[in-house]
């Protein structure tokens, strides 16, 4: 069956996602270029649909405390931001990590440093794969390249973020947030009562029952030892998460020389070069990563047993996930990087003459 | 006489509420944190809101409060507990939600999200710790330390050209529509304390009945390690210095100002 069609931009569908994935709230602040997501919201007045609260706070800090209280209580919370603001609610990500808490937010990165600009960039990747904020942690980052995934990952978020009592990033950028697309909307699925919230997470903050244990939320251990003891335990989470939530798009690599790897806008822009690749008769393919933590090391490591001469990391940075490309491939082929950045996006031309140039010629 | 025949339940004046764990507390003998901790949960079990109470504990000396609290407790980032509070509120409307801030926490670092969330009228009790310092970091200048007091960050003396003035937070967001009550006690004495517990069970009380706005009791408290004094010392220093700066008595009451000074 069929759900419901609609011409939507990228922002939009996060929003709409949100109240049919039955959030229970969404806490946020306007920031170009995701200001669609709360005025979205707002317009919609899910108060009234489904119950679930949008509130306009302060500042980014402030909307991600918000988040942290009520994800600590039990309840399905959402927010978004671009860059600037991400960086600011860094710390109370990484006191969401520490007290393990569910979570989705979105990023729908700007070009930076700095103020920057308002075109898309995938500068972002870095503070969103190696922690962002202070201390060893990791959170899960889903990667959409399209406005239907912008959708379906909000959905896929939370599920994944209750599994682990986790924040999920879906790390989008300004191309895809502002950009419409056809996009067929998941069925609603109705918000927890508050009953149902106190049965299924008895961890969460809901008023202490008489006799029973209170909870607290907490990432504080002033022990040494048992502090280690609680990062071990978030370690052994992480690469749990590293064996079962994979999640990646291999699209001609059954018989590629040459792949490249990319994510997001840049994903769409290096399908397309592959084309222009295939028709000149090398034999390119792309794998299109979903998850960006966890990374799809195992997946590359298998293309380049199958003999693999080269890879290209394509992203709109200075060089960043191509990192984690070199880490996963081991030296087994060659690896180069080609991205524009500050907000320039590069064409699909430019994306194959880099192949033909650092990798194939060079 | 034996034990047993003096602690007979019809002998019982005062015991400690089941709201407290046994935890010995972690402040320094003589300060105005663990019977501040003490009055507010007297306050709801005597109000009968422990099942529905959720606490948010700060950064500070009482950052371990949801060790001595006996309620579901959520610790927030240093000066966030407003927001924090706020989130868990706007889920959960219908438990009782407060925070608990010293003055580092609450009118330094947590200004922003402290004058928000008072301007926003959130229905939640903030309860504000005064003591004029900041207590856990080591005795460093707070907004709140008074004109020519001295701390670790002002050895000589807070010199207000040089590093500004104290600020009256309380007083400031007792002008703000969305607090509906403001007051400002003391814990030092069996009266101020009773004083002091009247003012929260009202904060408390405000809430319950779902007044609208936001209730804020601050507590003008000792450090006496801070200000290395004794915990005599300390309780005379501050009668002598800080209460004439941070005059005590309610300042808003059901929504409305007292007393405009
Ligand atoms: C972001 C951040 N900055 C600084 C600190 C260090 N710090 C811990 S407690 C504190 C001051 C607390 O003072 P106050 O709120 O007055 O509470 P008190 O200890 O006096 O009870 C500071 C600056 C911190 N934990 N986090
Ligand atoms: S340092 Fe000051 S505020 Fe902290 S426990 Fe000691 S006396 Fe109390």
């Amino acid at each position: 069956m069929m759900g419901e069609l609609r011409l939507m931009k990228g922002n939009e569908a996060l929003a709409e996602a949100a109240i049919r994935a039955g959030a229970d709230a969404y806490f946020g602040y306007p920031i170009t270029p995701q200001s669609e997501v709360i005025e979205y919201l707002m317009a919609e007045k899910p108060w009234e649909r489904t119950g679930m609260v949008v509130l306009q706070a302060e500042s980014e800090v402030a909307a991600i405390n918000m988040v942290y209280g009520a994800a600590g209580a039990g309840k399905k919370v959402m927010t978004t931001s671009s860059s600037p603001g991400i960086s600011l609610k860094q710390e109370g990500l990484s006191y969401i990590a520490g007290a393990e808490l569910p979570c989705v937010y979105a990023n729908v990165v700007r070009g930076g440093p700095g103020l920057g600009t308002i075109q898309p960039s995938q500068a972002d990747y870095f503070q969103s794969v190696k922690g962002g904020g202070h201390g060893d942690y990791r959170q899960i980052v889903l990667a959409p390249a399209s406005v239907q995934e912008m959708a379906d990952f909000v959905k896929l978020g939370f599920d994944l973020a209750f599994k682990y009592r986790i924040a999920v990033l879906i790390l989008s950028d300004g191309i895809i947030g502002q950009m419409m697309e056809k996009v067929e909307l998941f069925d609603p699925i109705p918000r927890l009562t508050d009953q149902e919230v106190i049965e299924r997470y008895p961890w969460a903050t809901t008023g202490k029952k008489k006799g029973t244990q209170r909870r607290i939320i907490t990432s504080l251990d002033l022990e040494a030892h048992e502090m280690e003891k609680h990062n071990k335990h978030l370690q052994e989470k992480y690469r749990l998460i590293e064996q079962n939530e994979v999640r990646y798009e291999a699209i001609q690599c059954e018989d590629a020389e040459y792949i490249f790897v990319a994510y997001g806008s840049s994903a769409r822009i290096a399908q397309k070069a592959v084309q222009l690749a295939r028709k000149k008769g090398i034999r390119a393919g792309l794998v299109r990563l979903i998850t960006l933590f966890p990374f799809p090391s195992k997946a590359l490591q298998e293309y380049c047993k199958k003999g693999v001469k080269g890879w290209l990391a394509v992203e709109m940075s200075a060089g960043q996930m191509v990192e984690d490309v070199m880490l996963a491939v081991k030296g087994c082929a060659k690896v180069e990087h080609f991205g524009r950045f500050g907000g320039v996006v590069h064409t699909p031309e430019e994306v194959l003459q880099a192949m033909e140039e650092k990798i194939i010629g060079g | 006489m034996s034990f047993e025949e003096i602690v007979k339940p019809e002998n019982l004046v005062y015991k400690k509420t089941e709201l407290l764990t046994d935890k010995p507390l972690s402040y320094c003998p003589g300060c105005g944190h663990g019977t501040a901790h003490r009055v507010i949960m007297e306050v709801i079990e005597e109000l009968g809101l422990e099942e529905d109470t959720i606490g948010v504990a700060p950064v500070g000396c009482s950052v371990l409060a949801y060790e001595f609290m006996n309620i579901d407790m959520t610790q927030a980032a240093h000066g966030r507990a407003p927001a924090v509070a706020t989130g868990i509120k706007r889920v959960w409307p219908d438990k009782i939600v407060f925070t608990y801030q010293g003055d580092g926490d609450l009118a330094a670092i947590g200004t922003s999200e402290t004058i928000h969330a008072c301007n926003r009228g959130e229905n939640i009790v903030i309860i504000f710790i005064n003591n004029g310092i900041y207590g856990m970091t080591g005795g460093q200048m707070a907004p709140t330390t008074l004109p020519g007091m001295k701390s670790s960050t002002s050895p000589y003396g807070r010199d207000t050209h040089l590093m500004g003035n104290p600020l009256k937070i309380t007083e400031l967001v007792a002008q703000l529509p969305g607090t509906y009550f403001v007051s400002r006690q003391a814990v030092h004495t069996p009266a101020a304390v009773r004083r002091a517990k009247k003012a929260i069970k009202k904060a408390f009380e405000n809430q319950r009945d779902k007044k609208p706005g936001l209730s804020f009791v601050e507590i003008v408290s000792n450090c006496n390690s801070g200000w290395k004094m004794t915990p005599n010392d300390a309780n005379k220093w501050m009668e002598e210095n800080m209460f004439p700066f941070y005059p005590l008595g309610d300042i808003k009451v059901d929504g409305n100002l007292i007393n405009a000074k």
